[in-house]
């Protein structure tokens, strides 16, 4: 019985192949912005995730310092609340680093008489102490050190860029479910459609003794398609942007900082189920409507 | 109404009235029909031979009154229960009713597929009902691709397919010539042999005149003459 509605849903996807497209497409549109969205916010969080994990405050100590100095300091660092680990990098530590960073360009540091870096001690924060007024805070008691010269915690336009990305994502909410309703509408739509062009035939299946769940079975099935093929189409033409996006990135992205990622198995599967749902669900509403009448 | 022919009665009417827009259709009709009888139900234009016939398979529902059949009184039938009521009927209607975009053979087919036959016994059964009505050499065409006479005799294969207790006919002959029209009502009177009771909704006398049987008269909606066996 099951494939006989799954051949009689093909046949009406064949002979209604304009309405379908049009359905299909609209489905696929909606399922590559969300899912564009839904890839974006992944992809931030996770750089956000990074940043976060990898505050840290610079303490920039004055020259000429001995090394009683420097461990008297390192001391009164790790006594200042919020400090985990204190690291002491040396002025030509940092110099090795910047080298390594630079890459290609670092033959430029070849020519400086004296290395112009300082001495400096990288604070990592405790886990609890790992967001922005924390590092604020931290900041100035360690700037107010003697022998410390200057204090960098950079990374601050990150608190902005969250306070942004908060805003995009409560939009970017808002939008799914317009496109959410959109795609039932549609689907909604094309049902009615098909079911007004075939109303004698569902008619005339009624006077034979067909059951509603034998005569409306074939167009849940071919709504469900709708969705499936949709919910692909859109998710195959997001992975051909993300491709053509991540070899541009990577071929302008020097030191591979930008680490994109796709969505994941489970939740590709999980938006195919969801496109099919919305398929289901037009198709539902659009015949319990028509079922009243 | 003696005990023995309610017994036989397979379709009773109780004092039926069916109004639209409070003009009668149908007015007062007490009426049965018999286990394994051909009847003819005649009567002019606008009648309500059509809508007699729809009361029967709850195609309407009786604004007043009872309708039996089978012993289940379907004014009372549950709108999910109403294809279980569908099935016992076997309808042709002068506009043969065919769904254009399917095969002859799929047109057919479509009541045992609806009743949850497997494929094999609706393959089977198809072929042999198609070969009862001479029409197994088009069971691949379409219905528009057919005559009006070849259209009706797969009407009646559709009918008959699901082997059902009562056939309806409404003006079956209406759209055909004598020579259609002469096949058509020998396969109805065939179908009536092998058992199964027969209602003809028609106002051709010469068609009413080529088999024997009752013949109940309705007009403006009533029972002109006692219905006789």
């Amino acid at each position: 019985m099951r494939s006989l509605h799954l051949k009689r849903a093909l046949q009406d996807i064949r002979q209604n192949r304009l309405l379908n497209a049009v359905t299909i497409s609209t489905i696929a549109l909606s399922i590559l912005i969300v899912s564009a969205a839904v890839l974006f916010f992944i992809n931030t969080t996770d750089m956000l995730e990074s940043w976060r994990r990898g505050i840290r405050i610079m303490v920039y100590l004055e020259n000429d310092l001995d090394k009683a100095q420097r461990h008297a300091i390192e001391a009164r660092i790790g006594k200042v609340y919020g400090v985990q680990t204190a690291e002491f990098i040396s002025k030509e530590t940092a110099l090795e680093r910047l080298r390594a960073q630079m890459r290609r360009q670092s033959s430029i540091l070849d020519g400086l008489e004296r290395n112009p870096l300082p001495d400096a001690f990288e604070v990592q924060m405790i886990p609890t102490a790992r967001n922005w007024e924390k590092a604020e805070d931290v900041a100035a008691k360690l700037e107010a050190l003697a022998g410390v010269a200057d204090v960098e915690y950079g990374q601050r336009w990150v608190e902005r860029f969250v306070t942004l990305f908060s805003l995009f994502r409560m939009t970017s909410y808002a939008m799914g479910g317009l496109f959410f309703i959109a795609s039932v509408f549609i689907v909604g739509n094309t049902v009615r459609l098909i079911l007004y062009s075939r109303r004698e035939e569902v008619e005339i299946m009624r006077l034979v003794g067909a059951t509603e769940r034998f005569i409306l079975a074939p167009f849940y099935l071919q709504s469900m398609i709708q969705g499936a093929l949709g919910g692909i189409s859109g998710l195959v033409a997001l992975l051909i942007m993300f491709m053509l996006i991540q070899s541009k990135i990577q071929a302008v992205s020097v030191t591979g900082l930008v680490n994109l990622r796709f969505l994941s198995p489970g939740l590709l599967t999980a938006i195919v189920v969801a496109s099919t749902l919305v398929g289901w669900l037009g198709c539902h509403l659009s015949l319990k409507q028509y079922l009243k009448v | 109404m003696s005990e023995t022919s309610a017994k036989a009665a397979i379709i009773r009417l109780f004092h039926v009235y069916r109004q639209y827009h409070a003009k009668n259709a149908l007015t007062d009709l007490t009426l049965d029909i018999y286990r394994n009888e051909f009847l003819f139900v005649t009567g002019p234009s606008g009648a309500g031979k059509t809508t007699l016939l729809k009361l029967l398979y709850r195609g309407e529902k009786a604004s007043e009154g009872q309708v039996l059949v089978d012993g289940i009184n379907i004014s009372r039938l549950a709108r999910n229960r109403i294809h279980l009521l569908r099935r016992k009927f076997g309808i042709i209607f002068q506009d043969y009713k065919l769904i254009p975009t399917r095969t002859v053979h799929e047109n057919i087919a479509l009541v045992l597929e609806a009743a949850g036959r497997n494929a094999r016994y609706v393959r089977k059964k198809t072929a042999s009902v198609l070969r009862t009505v001479a029409m197994e050499n088009r069971q691949n065409a379409y219905p528009p691709a057919l005559s009006g006479g070849e259209q009706q005799r797969v009407a009646v294969a559709r009918a008959v397919v699901g082997d059902p207790t009562i056939i309806l006919a409404d003006e079956p002959t209406g759209s055909l010539d004598a020579k259609s029209a002469s096949l058509i009502m020998g396969l109805l009177k065939a179908f009536h042999t092998r058992g199964a009771t027969v209602v003809v909704a028609t106002h051709d006398r010469a068609l009413i005149r080529s088999i024997p049987a009752r013949v109940i008269y309705l007009n403006e909606g009533q029972l002109t003459a006692a219905p006789t066996i």
